[in-house]
């Protein structure tokens, strides 16, 4: 996830502070990793000096001055730039475990056990998800089932991988 | 729930039919209030298992025991007894009877036990309406939606208070909104009753609601793995 484009998007409904956007986005987007105020501060500095967001107004009061922060028209396209591409799908999972049952077979490992391992793992996560689904509200549920399915597609993989394993020991050591 | 004897305990279970091992030595217990997900390919093992485990089928070597009850040595009527009493059914096509509501097909369990009808149908409604579907129960099957009729056989199977539930594949003919609705309201009925749960899957996304599984591959348990309450 690009957090620029995030808290510019959020940006995008009004001016806000940092400590707001924050907020914001931990309500919306963070349920497994809040965001550092420190991730807050250096995005914005950022995105100051692309020119995609300003300075709205500067509060004075008895601590540090207090920014607020206007999303510019360059921000705007960039968000709806942004928002208009597809993301790239993910394969890096399937290739680490692939390069590792590759090496199993090669070293006389058991190739097999990998697979029921990750499988094991891949089940856990599920359910952990499965059951914060079941108790959230609508945006988690939505939240979960993506991540669910993700996870489906690569337990897919674990299996039919599992059940080519010989034809795959045949290929690699030739 | 570690420490307690298990409902169900198999021990090297061997099943075979014609020159095939459907089960090749398979071990696993089921305690009370745990869901087990039995998973792994078509032709794995894991009906002929749910069949063996629920007195269905006769294993043709090994022990099973049903909390004191071996299954192996028990005559044809007291597996039909047991698995009247103790166990229920969910299959993936509901396989309700067609003729019947689905008030009467959720009190038939019950009648086949001798409760008088206004009693039965009493407590059947009471299940229809756990499920969420009471607005089908004067509807015979042929008249509902498949997910509809799929929770009036979850409310079949939980109609007796079962210890243990057998479910093959319950989400298998459903979209995956329905199916989700079975799973949950299935899973919630069955923490609060305490009922244990064999379920059958090929589904990860079904297993999910399980507490843990075991894999099967060629009639043997692969792995087992997953939390143990």
């Amino acid at each position: 996830m690009s957090l620029s484009h995030t808290l510019l998007g959020l940006l995008e409904r009004g001016p806000r502070h940092g400590y707001d956007l924050k907020q914001e986005f931990d309500a919306q987007f963070g349920q497994d990793r809040p965001l550092h105020y420190g991730q807050v501060y250096a995005t914005l500095a950022r995105l100051l000096k692309n020119g995609l967001v300003e300075v709205d107004a500067v509060e004075h009061g008895g601590g540090p001055e207090r920014k607020r922060y206007a999303i510019t028209a360059s921000g705007v396209s960039d968000v709806a730039k942004w928002l208009s591409q597809p993301e790239r799908p993910e394969a890096y999972l399937n290739s680490t475990l692939y390069t590792k049952v590759v090496l199993a077979l090669l070293t006389g490992r058991d190739a097999a056990a990998i697979l029921d391992v990750q499988r094991a793992a891949h089940l856990d996560l599920m359910r952990e998800l499965t059951r914060r689904k079941t108790r959230g509200d609508l945006a988690d549920a939505l939240i979960c089932d993506h991540a669910i399915f993700h996870l489906e597609a690569d337990l897919r993989w674990l299996e039919l991988t599992s059940a080519r394993l010989d034809r795959l020991a045949e290929k690699v050591r030739s | 729930m570690t420490g307690e004897a298990p409902l169900l305990s198999a021990r090297d279970l061997h099943k075979t039919y014609g020159p095939t091992p459907a089960l090749d030595g398979v071990s696993m217990d089921v305690r009370a209030g745990e869901i087990v997900a039995v998973m792994g390919p078509s032709g794995s093992g894991k009906s002929t298992l749910m069949h063996c485990l629920a007195g269905i089928v006769r294993p043709d070597a090994g022990e099973l025991r049903y909390r004191d009850r071996n299954l192996i040595t028990a005559s044809d009527a007291e597996r039909s007894a047991l698995r009247r009493r103790e166990f229920g059914f969910v299959f993936q096509f509901g396989q309700l009877v067609p003729e019947l509501t689905c008030l009467e097909n959720v009190a038939l369990p019950l009648r086949m036990e001798g409760v008088r009808r206004g009693e039965a149908e009493r407590r059947a409604a009471h299940w229809l309406d756990r499920l969420d579907v009471a607005d089908v129960a004067g509807k015979r099957p042929g008249q509902v939606s498949g997910g509809q009729g799929q929770r009036v056989a979850v409310a079949r199977a939980l109609v007796t208070d079962p210890a243990v539930v057998f479910a093959d594949e319950p989400t298998g003919a459903l979209d995956s909104l329905n199916g989700e609705l079975v799973m949950r309201l299935l899973t919630e009925c069955v923490e609060q009753s305490g009922t244990a749960v064999v379920l059958v899957t090929h589904e990860p996304a079904v297993a999910a609601y399980s507490h843990r599984e075991v894999v099967m591959r060629d009639g043997r348990i692969r792995t087992s793995a997953g939390m143990v309450q």
